[in-house]
């Protein structure tokens, strides 16, 4: 079995460097449906990012009287963060909500002669609470409905809010499933272009498998070395695509960072590097294996 | 050995390449079989390869129906026969030497024997000059004469010869003949089909002739009449 492996795959290579333009051609096609696939993959991780990007900058934020004594702020804090769906809770004193004020508008005239003229601290003590995900601050609204501490608070502005979240909630749930859609599509796409290229590679060998079969050699030996070259093919392909994303992607990264700033590509593409080679290597070489095994069958039926 | 039992091929729509043939080839026979273009020689040759199927009847290779084979198990039946095809049938990404290689390696030759018994079947051939061409390389003759080479290699029980000298040169058709007879008295039955007078009836052989899909004769020491 041994020697007869070994002849299968000297074979394929020999015929794979003897087929030049043809390979050339089958390794084009199939550099280009591996891009895509890695493109898309990127895509999704900088979507991603995107969407949490967009999800953190939603929040729920409540204003006590002016009168609250900061201990029964600080009980509701901890009886908030005992809810699971709160992620962090920040308490911003009277004081500091005034200090952050001055502050941003010190060089406002204007600004700084009306709060002169108000006289006192304007501003109310506040809990600026995050939630996991968009969809939880309903939970956070119902924890104030049923709370016992409601006569401290003076105003909590979810439901200002509520179609802003509930808008950023749809946006980000849409982009989700979008995504495994078109991941669906494209994998389909991409396999069908690829097997289809495979096929039009066997096709042009039909007489040599005829001639093959008419001399006494056995399916599964005719059938190795044209597996044989589909594999190599695809591995040469996954490698050509790594050569042109890796120093893409590294150029790409400063220039994307200006439109997505929490998003290093570089750094994401390193860190999912396994991730993304296993991808690529299962997309390449399966495709390559099962799409000459299909082919090559209705040509073993001489 | 070879047994051909009432068979007819037809062709649609209307074709009709052999009608009801039969006759018998005996183990180390060298038989001609003659006739115009497209008398059926050909498609003899292919349906005792199993590459056609008979219309009717049947035929039979060591007294075993060739068209009741699996087609997965054909390759063992073809691999008792060796083929010289009118077009050559070289693979033309290999070199003469791995042409030949191939059929040794189909039925499982070890590489060292292979190393050795390639050179001598070139030899034989008078084709060790060009082992390490590819068959566009090389002329019509060289081409049959690999042929020739691929189709002895691995020492079949029979060798099926189709128009063997159809584009060769007096010179080269002279030479594929002279190795024919050779491969004949190595122990080989040789079937071989020809359109050509001349060589025919040098042979001194049987001969069995076709003419519109009939045998019109069927003679031991035959000679091939217009």
């Amino acid at each position: 079995m041994f020697p007869t492996l070994k002849r299968v795959i000297k074979s394929g290579w020999l015929s794979f460097r003897r087929n030049g333009m043809l390979s050339v051609a089958t390794i084009f096609v199939m550099v280009l449906t591996i891009s895509l696939v890695t493109s898309f993959l990127l895509l999704q991780g900088i979507s991603n990012s995107l969407i949490s990007s967009l999800e953190e900058k939603v929040d729920v934020s409540v204003y006590f009287k002016k009168d609250a004594p900061e201990e029964e702020i600080t009980k509701i804090e901890d009886e908030l963060l005992r809810i699971p769906e709160v992620k962090n809770i920040d308490y911003i004193s009277r004081q500091q909500a005034l200090d952050t004020f001055v502050e941003k508008h010190k060089d406002d005239a204007q600004m700084m002669e009306s709060l002169k003229e108000i006289g006192e601290n304007p501003f109310l003590a506040s809990l600026n609470i995050k939630a996991w995900q968009a969809n939880q601050y309903e939970a956070v609204s119902n924890f104030f409905e049923n709370s016992t501490s409601k006569d401290i608070l003076e105003k909590i502005d979810y439901f200002q809010r509520k179609p802003l979240i509930d808008k950023v909630f749809s946006i980000s749930s849409f982009l989700k499933k979008f995504g495994i859609g078109a991941a669906i599509i494209l994998g389909i796409l991409a396999i069908l272009v690829t097997f289809n290229t495979v096929r039009l590679a066997i096709f042009n060998h039909r007489e040599e498998i005829s001639i093959m079969r008419l001399v006494g050699a056995s399916n599964w030996f005719i059938r190795g070395p044209f597996i044989i070259q589909g594999m190599i093919s695809s591995l040469l392909s996954v490698l050509i695509t790594l050569v042109i994303f890796i120093p893409l992607s590294y150029f790409l990264s400063p220039k994307l960072l200006t439109i997505v700033p929490d998003f290093n590509l570089f750094a994401f593409l390193r860190s999912n590097f396994g991730t993304l080679l296993l991808i690529q290597i299962l997309v390449g070489i399966g495709i390559g294996f099962f799409s000459s095994l299909i082919a090559i069958r209705r040509y073993l039926q001489v | 050995m070879i047994k051909f039992q009432s068979v007819t091929k037809n062709y649609p729509p209307n074709t009709v390449a052999l009608d009801d043939i039969s006759f018998e080839v005996k183990s180390k026979e060298f038989i001609s079989i003659v006739g115009k273009s497209g008398a059926g020689k050909t498609t003899l040759l292919k349906l005792l390869l199993a590459e056609e199927e008979p219309t009717q009847g049947r035929v039979f290779f060591d007294d075993q129906d060739v068209h009741k084979i699996k087609k997965s198990k054909l390759c063992f039946h073809r691999r008792k026969i060796g083929t010289v095809f009118q077009d050559y049938k070289l693979l033309p990404f290999k070199t003469v030497y791995e042409n030949i290689a191939y059929v040794l390696e189909v039925i499982g030759v070890n590489d060292k024997d292979i190393c050795s018994q390639v050179p001598d079947v070139l030899d034989i051939v008078g084709l060790s000059e060009k082992a390490d061409n590819f068959p566009q390389e090389l002329s019509q003759g060289e081409r049959q004469r690999a042929a020739i080479a691929r189709a002895i290699a691995h020492r079949p029980e029979v060798v099926l010869a189709d128009e063997p000298t159809g584009n060769l040169d007096p010179y080269n058709t002279s030479d594929v003949i002279k190795l024919l007879m050779k491969i004949h008295e190595m122990g080989t039955t040789v079937i071989l089909s020809s359109h050509n007078r001349e060589v025919v009836n040098s042979l001194e052989k049987r001969v069995i002739t076709l003419e519109k899909g009939k045998i019109i004769r069927d003679e031991e020491k035959g000679r091939f009449f217009l």
